[in-house]
């Protein structure tokens, strides 16, 4: 751990991160944007990882602990939406589910 | 050549080429089993950074329960793929692909080149049992006790809440 900087943990967490804002930016399927999220939420986790290593402090690896639990809740929630939404109007395409839309 | 570096070297380019794989894809399963390898090679990094007991409970609960909820879910709605990523919109999506490009580059040379206010000094020892189990549940019952519990309540009301939604149609 000591041998390798910081910087390249953080270069990579911030590439994943984008990759997942870019996912959810491209993709029309809800079910790929929902896992892009998560992707989001992980290169958050990894930053968190990090510190707390470098620095000694466990408050980073609780606060991972804590992102896992919502997201978690959230992954359950959100698929329980999507499968509302495809019973009402038998398409997943970001596109067509625009009942908000006036 | 060192054993850490090498180790990184080949699980953080697992880390990014699966993550780009994962979004491009046109079939969304093989969307989902990117995801899952991406978890693996950030498990297999937070071991590298001593953090024992998040990479088990990466794998346990990302790789192991939130995946598999998101495969059943997609085999579950028989989704056709997508005709192409970059089909429709397409200004608009490349211009979204060269924004984040943009954004990375910056954020890339803040990391390497900005000032650091202090320079960390990493403590191998410390940082080793800081990622214990032992520690980590410690830290959970005593400093983390309100959080913890307000967690489970979350955990809770999110069953009843999935329970609820996928039981009936929209009134």
């Amino acid at each position: 751990m000591s041998s390798i900087p910081i910087e390249y943990y953080l270069i990579l967490s911030t590439f994943m991160f984008i990759v997942g804002v870019i996912g959810v930016l491209i993709r029309r399927n809800a079910i790929v944007v929902f896992m892009c999220i998560e992707l989001m939420l992980n290169s958050a986790n990894l930053a968190l990882v990090t510190f707390s290593s470098y620095l000694g402090n466990p408050a980073g690896q609780v606060f991972v602990f804590f992102v896992m639990t919502v997201a978690a809740a959230e992954a359950a929630v959100g698929l329980a939406i999507i499968i509302a939404i495809f019973r009402n109007k038998m398409t997943v395409n970001i596109d067509e589910i625009n009942i908000f839309k006036w | 050549m060192n054993l850490q570096i090498l180790l990184f070297v080949i699980l953080s380019l697992i880390a990014a080429v699966s993550s780009v794989m994962m979004i491009t894809r046109r079939n969304a399963v093989m969307s989902a089993l990117f995801l899952i390898l991406n978890f693996f090679a950030l498990a297999g990094l937070y071991l590298l950074l001593n953090a024992q007991f998040i990479a088990v409970v990466q794998i346990i609960v990302y790789a192991g329960a939130i995946m598999v909820l998101f495969l059943f879910v997609i085999m579950l709605l028989r989704t056709d793929n997508e005709p192409s990523i970059l089909n429709n919109n397409k200004s608009l999506k490349y211009f979204a692909i060269a924004l984040g490009a943009f954004v990375f580059i910056q954020v890339a040379y803040l990391i390497s080149y900005g000032r650091p206010s202090r320079k960390l000094t990493p403590n191998e020892e410390l940082s080793v049992k800081v990622g214990t189990i032992q520690n980590i549940g410690k830290e959970l019952y005593t400093n983390y006790f309100i959080p913890f519990e307000v967690a489970g309540f979350l955990l809770l009301a999110a069953t009843i809440g999935a329970i609820i939604l996928a039981k009936k149609k929209f009134e």
